[in-house]
């Protein structure tokens, strides 16, 4: 079984980032938003039609569409 | 843009951190807006004073850059190499001699994220703490001194917002830049770990020109770490020394191969730093209050209550557009026409006059005729991105716009598209990735703009029964169906475009929702002054060159054996009739007289050049012409048809005379030329086909160039052709 992503969290639920996947550009300005290794992430808000993702991490909130979400593997 | 020997300051941050209102609020109205050179990215560059203290050893002014905004220094491409450039002052830019990294409070540890690079460099920097007032909404505390302690440089806290803070920041601008203090240990608050530190090294030793001398062993390190988190195998970048990009490759393949992930131990390194120091300087509550900008997100976010009030606002944009607008176009258009009238009546008759009249102040005015649209949608867009409500709209709209590949925030300029493409082109700006804004500049002008009205009006009302289907009327339909279809084949060529000419690497979307505030009524008349500026002196003189182009090749050549037979049967004219008879027969005869000069202009033999091509969409030559004159913009059609046909400029397109003569319009064969056939596709050419100087030359602006305008000319002809002729050749063989 695939472990799970950020994008399979429900609204106020919360993970810890374990992998970042994707192309190198992708997956460093990911990281470089704060979605490292280690990192604790909330999802706070879906947009009415199910897409894009607000996330809240280190104290700072983030929208980023499903779709790159699902390349943050995480740790419930 | 030079500007006089004072220092400069650039001052560079996260996207939306308010950067742009706190550079509107230091520079006043001194700002200007230019374009970095080779990309469309703008600059605003302007003078501010400092102080007006005594202290004369502090700087008086100094200059601001304000650089656009970025998560990161590491680039991809020469539009995100800017940051980078204007910190170091390589390529074309000014080596400043201070940095403010203008931090968002309310994002911190991600906005010191960028921080922690900037200081890397090893340049004088100072951090303005933005959104203090935010901040406290939201029950968070943020230590400006103890950050400061962690980051070694001065940090002011200000809101830009309100105004707060800034003589506090301005002073602590004049006093670095009186004695610039670098950061501690040359910037670096992170210590690389061996093996990075030596993979830094080997890179740093290839820096070759991009070393400026006297640059520190760490501040070699640190472009050394710009260049190993940006190079890579199939970047855009430029100017990069070609024994450095081979360094950074070896050094990669070198870590690769060691099972080491260079990216994430550099980016792990700097967030350790952050995550490590935060509750020295941050303390957040353990229980958030609901700020009041989540509760109105509550509604404005709603799956009901949000669309409704995004339909809401959307349609009073449209409104604006479409409806107000009206008044202040017509008092343009009027008062070019009196000046017009005036003119000629003061000038000899001629062709000097004609210029004058038709050609220049004629041209004036279709340039101006915009200014009314484009200074409402961008007050709309100023009010819209200040309050953050765009944000939002962008939020909601995004998994739409994106099932055709287009940004959430693209749906305002194809809504604007339906009043005209101009301004709509021009709001694309609020786009930040450059393949998201030509994109959808690329589809905008096929939304169908009021510029078409007329022509469909024209020929929907010529050629098609006026009857009734399923109980609706047939023009009316026909009318909404081309509306459906511009639409449509916008969302197609999106999703076309997007997939093959506009097709990048997949960059993660970035949102952020902004606190709702109100709106600063400085920087909003600010961005639709420059607005209107750059489209005057930079659309509207290729606008305005257009214009008088069309016009000397629909005038020249004046003679010809058609025309001079006409004159002469002047007197003849004048003999057979007296009193109103005469001037009605006369006026008719300059009718015929000005219809036999375009045909027999150099515009006249272009519509005969090129009859062949557009002979299987069912058009003959005089059409042809039409197309032709419809270049200025397409409701100039109705009027060319006019002249054409010997009927007279001023036909509107009710006009029943000019239908009349459409529908007697016969072929060699003596056929008509105008059947609902001949309409259908000619309503499809007009649908799809870029017939527009003034929206090319707003691409051109926009896109710094002529190869995006060109291949949207292109494309669109190419598709406009294809689909009449289908549209022809099978209704033809059908027998319709």
């Amino acid at each position: 079984m695939s472990p799970p992503t950020l994008a399979e969290l429900r609204p106020e639920q919360s993970g810890t980032v374990t992998r970042v996947g994707g192309e190198r550009a992708f997956r460093r300005r990911l990281m470089e938003l704060g979605l490292v290794p280690g990192t604790r992430v909330t999802l706070r808000k879906v947009a009415p039609l199910g897409d894009p993702l607000e996330l809240e991490v280190r104290g700072g909130r983030i929208s980023i569409r499903r779709r790159d979400a699902a390349s943050v593997e995480l740790e419930r | 843009m030079t500007l006089p020997e004072v220092p400069r300051v650039v001052l560079v941050g996260n996207p939306n951190t308010g950067k742009t209102t706190l550079f509107n609020r230091l520079t006043g109205a001194r700002g200007r807006v230019g374009n970095y050179p080779g990309i469309t990215v703008e600059r605003s560059v302007g003078r501010a004073s400092l102080s007006a203290s005594a202290d004369t050893a502090a700087a008086s002014e100094c200059a601001f850059e304000d650089v656009p905004g970025c998560y990161s220094l590491a680039s991809r491409s020469a539009e995100e190499q800017i940051a980078i450039d204007a910190l170091l002052g390589r390529h074309d830019s000014v080596r400043p001699d201070l940095a403010v990294v203008v931090v968002d409070a309310t994002n911190l540890e991600r906005n010191l994220y960028l921080t922690l690079q900037v200081l890397e460099l090893g340049r004088p920097t100072l951090v303005a703490l933005n959104q203090m007032d935010a901040l406290r909404d939201a029950g968070v505390e943020v230590d400006a001194a103890a950050l400061s302690a962690c980051l070694g440089v001065p940090v002011v806290p200000i809101s830009a917002a309100r105004a707060e803070g800034l003589d506090a920041l301005r002073a602590a601008i004049a006093t670095q830049l009186a004695s610039p203090t670098l950061p501690p240990s040359d910037g670096w608050r992170w210590a690389p770990s061996d093996a990075l530190r030596a993979d830094l090294d080997a890179v740093a030793a290839h820096l070759g020109d991009e070393r400026p001398e006297g640059t520190s062993d760490s501040a070699a390190r640190a472009l050394a770490l710009w260049a190993l988190m940006s190079v890579d195998a199939d970047d855009e970048l430029e100017d990069v020394p070609a024994a450095l990009r081979l360094a950074v490759l070896d050094v990669q393949r070198a870590a690769r191969a060691a099972g080491r992930d260079l990216d994430a131990e550099a980016i792990t390194a700097r967030y350790a730093f952050i995550d490590r120091h935060a509750p020295a300087f941050v303390r957040r509550p353990a229980e958030a209050p609901k700020a009041w900008s989540e509760r109105v997100d509550t509604w404005l976010l709603h799956p009901v209550f949000g669309f409704v009030a995004f339909l809401a606002i959307m349609f009073t944009v449209f409104q604006a557009l479409f409806a107000w607008s009206d008044p202040a176009i017509g008092l343009i258009e009027a008062a070019f026409a009196a000046a017009g009238g005036a003119a000629r009546a003061h000038l000899p008759e001629g062709l000097a006059t004609d210029f004058i009249v038709d050609g220049l102040i004629g041209g004036v005015g279709s340039v101006l005729v915009f200014l009314p649209q484009i200074v409402l949608l961008f007050t709309f867009i100023g009010v819209l991105e200040d309050t953050g409500y765009m944000a939002r709209a962008a939020f909601l709209m995004d998994r739409v716009m994106n099932k055709v590949g287009l940004h959430g925030r693209a749906f305002v300029p194809l809504l604007s598209g339906y009043a005209c493409a101009v301004p709509a082109i021009m709001a694309t700006r609020t786009m930040e990735r450059r393949r998201d804004r030509y994109l959808t500049m690329m589809v905008v002008p096929l939304m169908t703009c009021s510029a078409r009205l007329p022509v469909y009006t024209l020929i929907i009302g010529a050629l098609f029964p006026a009857g009734a289907w399923l109980g609706l009327p047939t023009q009316g339909l026909l009318m909404l169906g081309m509306y459906l279809f511009g639409t449509l084949m916008a969302l197609v060529a999106a999703a076309v475009l997007g997939r093959t000419v506009l097709k990048g690497p997949r960059v993660p979307l970035i949102l952020e929702l902004p606190p709702f505030r109100r709106p600063h009524l400085g920087s909003l008349a600010r961005l639709v002054s420059s607005r209107a500026r750059v489209f005057l002196s930079e659309a509207g003189t290729v606008i305005l060159a257009g214009s008088v182009v069309l016009w000397a090749i629909l005038t020249f050549p004046r003679g010809s054996e058609e025309v001079t037979a006409l004159e002469a049967t002047r007197p003849q004219v004048e003999a057979s009739s007296e009193g109103e008879a005469q001037t009605e027969a006369l006026a008719a005869l300059d009718a015929e007289i000005a219809g036999a000069r375009l045909r027999n202009s150099l515009g006249g033999r272009i519509g005969h050049a090129i009859e062949p091509v557009i002979e299987p969409l069912g058009f003959d030559w005089k059409i042809g012409v039409g197309l032709l004159g419809a270049f200025a913009a397409r409701e100039v059609f109705v009027s060319t048809m006019g002249v054409v046909y010997g009927v007279g400029a001023d036909v509107d397109e009710e006009s029943t005379t000019l239908r009349e003569r459409m529908k007697a319009e016969r072929r060699a064969d003596g056929r008509p030329v105008y059947t609902p056939l001949t309409g259908l596709s000619l309503l499809f050419f007009f649908a799809l086909a870029c017939q527009c100087v003034s929206t090319l030359a707003a691409i051109k602006r926009e896109t710094a160039g002529w190869r995006w305008p060109l291949f949207t000319l292109a494309y669109m002809t190419a598709l406009a052709w294809v689909v009449s002729f289908v549209t022809w050749q099978v209704g033809s063989a059908l027998g319709a």
